[in-house]
């Protein structure tokens, strides 16, 4: 059974048919080829498929395309604003945010989220608001460190 | 998945129309983060899946008969924000951000959450202890269940097929009331519990006697536990640190926990008892906690910091 759905991707319209038991990470990666989300555990533990619903961080993984008619989208794709990285980009670059590479469109998708609601937040915040993005190389340091020095490059 | 069919009614009355329409085969789904798990792994097959989310409104939190009205659709995130329960029962505040990661409180529902009925989830036995009730609502009109004769088995409720949660109503505290809830979280923060405990400590006039107690457990049995025999033994007691330790032996009567790689059953039991008695420890410091800021002068309005960050 399909359904026709519209909502926005990174700022643009999007309509598109789906079935309805497609889920919105296969509907970005393989529907509009947005593969910069990535799929880690598939239950929503692990936050390597987070996008924003209306600014709101989520799983991508559990959440069906149809539920995303009428709101609006941020996938990793969507941070640079006309090719230039936003200040958490630039931050993960600088301070060597990562390591292997799969959990960090989902940290740096978390991490602007926080950085929206909160722009200078302490590691404790950090640690609390990103407790649900899991790095396998344990990157940890390093991408709390990304985070903390994230406003430097904020203009 | 199995392919379904997607209904998105826009207001109540067409959501218990669609429920009567498709009787056991329809699923309502909120945030959807529980439910898309078990459809994932097909042990819920629904041939319909009603969509709450054009559904505008049921998702308030407000000040209501003395005590607070919950929305169904409230997200957790939004009952964790909230600066009305901050302020007016904080422990609800604690107890909705222990769920799962921003992600899921931020979709889920408080409504949705209470209808998966996972007995390992956290909210349940702080509504229990606060002696919540829910109000479900149909075609046929509406009932309000008390939350402790909600839960029946694993995933299971009292909810008929064609019900919805529109409300959860937690009743005025009495004078002199702490709660209190906490979970046992050995291996990860976003973990559920090994056990977990909520309380809800009423003290008489005179701070010397337990008026009245309530007490649930999650994590440690099919179903969220209230641990009446506990309560029971405390009523009309004095206050003192071997009743609340007495109390906590008489809650591993009320438990039947499963052994899992979060501790073996006996292990549960045994911190049943322990997180029992903390619990009860902690609503009583809540009790003095809120009798030191009631005596303390009140600091002059404008010198009241500004809140930290966006909270919604």
């Amino acid at each position: 059974m399909n359904k026709k759905i519209k909502f926005r991707v990174n700022g643009k319209r999007v309509e598109t048919e789906v079935p309805t038991n497609r889920l919105l990470i296969d509907c970005l990666r393989y529907d509009l080829g947005l593969t910069g989300t990535k799929e880690g555990c598939s239950v929503g533990v692990c936050g390597a498929c987070t996008v924003l619903m209306d600014g709101d961080m989520i799983s991508s993984c559990l959440t069906l395309a149809v539920m995303a008619d009428g709101h609006d989208i941020t996938t990793v794709e969507g941070l640079a604003k006309n090719g230039e990285l936003n200040p958490v980009q630039k931050s993960f670059i600088q301070y060597g945010g990562f390591q292997c590479g799969i959990c960090t469109p989902g940290q740096v998708v978390a991490a602007t989220a926080l950085l929206a609601e909160n722009p200078k937040p302490d590691e404790d915040e950090i640690k609390d608001w990103m407790m649900g993005n899991l790095c396998r190389c344990t990157g940890y340091y390093k991408i709390i460190e990304s985070i903390q020095k994230a406003h430097q490059f904020a203009k | 998945m199995i392919p379904f069919e997607y209904r998105t009614p826009k207001n109540l009355k067409e959501v218990h129309a669609t429920l009567k329409e498709f009787g056991s085969d329809a699923k309502l789904i909120a945030g959807g983060t529980a439910l898309v798990i078990m459809m994932k792994q097909r042990l819920v097959r629904p041939s319909c899946l009603v969509s709450l989310r054009s559904v505008r409104g049921l998702n308030g939190i407000e000040i209501k008969n003395g005590g607070i009205a919950i929305g169904g659709l409230a997200t957790h995130r939004a009952v964790e924000g909230s600066s009305l329960l901050r302020r007016r029962l904080p422990m609800l505040t604690e107890t909705y951000h222990h769920v799962a990661t921003l992600r899921v409180r931020n979709m889920a529902t408080v409504g949705g959450g209470l209808a998966h009925a996972d007995p390992n989830q956290d909210p349940p036995p702080s509504l229990i202890a606060l002696g919540a009730t829910v109000k479900a609502t149909s075609a046929n009109g509406a009932r309000t269940i008390p939350l402790d004769e909600f839960f029946k088995d694993y995933y299971e409720t009292v909810l008929n097929p064609d019900e919805i949660i529109t409300e959860v109503m937690i009743p005025k505290l009495a004078p002199n009331t702490g709660a209190a809830y906490i979970k046992f979280l050995p291996r990860t923060a976003d973990d559920y519990a090994t056990v977990s405990a909520a309380a809800v400590l009423t003290l008489d006039k005179a701070n010397k006697t337990i008026a009245d107690v309530r007490i649930a457990l999650g994590s440690v049995g099919v179903t969220p536990i209230r641990a009446t025999a506990a309560e029971a033994l405390l009523r009309g007691q004095p206050v003192k640190s071997e009743a609340f330790a007495a109390a906590g032996e008489k809650a591993k009567e009320a438990v039947d926990p499963l052994s899992d790689f979060r501790g073996s059953a006996a292990y549960k039991k045994d911190m049943a008892a322990v997180f029992v008695r903390r619990a009860l420890e902690k609503a009583l410091a809540d009790i003095r906690q809120q009798a030191r800021a009631k005596a303390a002068p009140k600091p002059a309005r404008k010198k009241v910091a500004k809140k930290k960050g966006k909270r919604r």
